[in-house]
């Protein structure tokens, strides 16, 4: 019965040591897809590369069906899976003030590293970004406070708030991803790059 | 025909549908092993944390966001998961890229850009990112692909804030990437 760690079948550091596991299935996923090229990554604002998209939206799908599987299965249990609360204000605003950053970076904190691991001086730059950015918040918390726990509207299930089962939205969500999919074909098409 | 290989080598990356169910399985793992999601930004806060710690004792506490920060993480706050995680990240894309034969020391960039450019928007990318990243509560990784994975609300709003802004933005920095 999962998840593991929560349930005390496996120690506090046996569950560091797995994370460190899991990291590297991560990072390894992520540099195999191209992550770890800014050109890469950008490419999906312009239409000439995809690869986020797919990647992205795949993963999301994948691990949103595993987990309603295995929690049908009686396999996990979740109640007990992390799911983030919402602040609405700070979410939107944090997204946002982030999309200027990957539009400008064009990197996100997870695909820097993997650039810097293989090399690239431009993620190892960005990454340093990265710190002044994380630093310069703690530093001015005081301007954010109030917006950074304006509209806390809980732990809601967006299946929930739509007054759905998960299992009805997964569905909608897939439909939605072919969709998108689709679309990323075509503009891969319409919009060709050298390669880069 | 140096060029060429390196084309060659470029170009294997793996099927991104496949990539994406792989990415998906990792994250399966993770819920199922920890009961959390994936991240990065994290693993940067509590970096920042210690190093402010290491400089000035006393600073921490005078900064009330890491002064919580660091109450919640019991010892030091390297002993956190997200910092064992993005250890294994570091470890993982170097291997990846190892075997692909990607390994190279290089700023990329449009042939249409200086490198000095690309660096300059990197580093400014990178800080607003990692700005953006506390107030949202976390990146890319932990709140909107995590958040999205277990259907809460906060992740899928983050993941259209934050890719409905790299949209609008696109034709403003299009000299950088086309």
């Amino acid at each position: 019965m999962g998840p593991l760690a929560p349930y005390e079948i496996i120690s506090e550091n046996t569950n560091f040591l797995l994370a460190f596991f899991i990291g590297i299935g991560f990072g390894w996923v992520l540099e195999s897809s191209g992550f770890s090229s800014s050109r890469k990554l950008a490419g999906i604002f312009y239409g000439y590369d995809a690869v986020v998209l797919k990647v992205f939206f795949t993963g999301a799908i994948t691990c949103m069906l595993g987990l309603l599987f295995m929690s049908l299965f009686g396999w996990v249990d979740l109640d007990l899976v992390y799911v983030n609360p919402t602040y609405l204000t700070s979410a939107i605003v944090g997204g946002v003030i982030m999309g200027a950053g990957f539009i400008m970076g064009g990197f996100c904190p997870g695909t820097s590293f993997c650039g810097a691991a293989i090399g690239k001086i431009d993620a190892m730059v960005f990454v340093a970004g990265l710190f002044l950015g994380v630093y310069g918040f703690a530093f001015t918390y005081g301007w954010w406070e109030k917006l950074y726990f304006a509209k806390y509207l809980g732990e809601p299930k967006v299946s929930e708030k739509l007054g759905m089962s998960d299992g009805l939205f997964g569905l909608f969500m897939i439909i939605a991803a072919i969709g998108m999919f689709a679309v990323a074909e075509w503009a891969e098409k319409k919009f060709p790059r050298e390669e880069y | 025909m140096s060029n060429t290989t390196t084309n060659e080598r470029s170009r294997r990356y793996l099927n991104p549908y496949l990539g994406g169910v792989l990415l998906g399985l990792v994250l399966l793992a993770s819920n199922f092993i920890s009961g959390r999601g994936l991240g990065a930004s994290g693993a940067v806060k509590s970096v920042v944390a210690t190093t402010i710690e290491a400089v000035d004792k006393d600073a921490v506490n005078t900064m009330p966001f890491m002064a919580e920060y660091a109450e919640s993480h019991s010892g030091s706050p390297m002993r956190s998961w997200l910092v064992f995680e993005m250890l294994g990240v570091l470890v993982g894309g170097f291997l990846s890229g190892a075997i692909a034969g990607r390994l190279k020391l290089k700023v990329e960039h449009s042939p249409k850009i200086t490198s000095k450019r690309r660096l300059i928007f990197a580093l400014a990318g990178g800080t607003l990112f990692g700005l953006g990243s506390q107030l949202g509560r976390g990146c890319t990784s932990g709140s909107a692909l995590s958040g999205m994975a277990v259907l809460s609300l906060g992740g899928f709003v983050t993941m259209m804030a934050i890719f409905g802004t790299a949209f609008a933005l696109a034709y403003f920095f299009r000299r950088n990437w086309i």
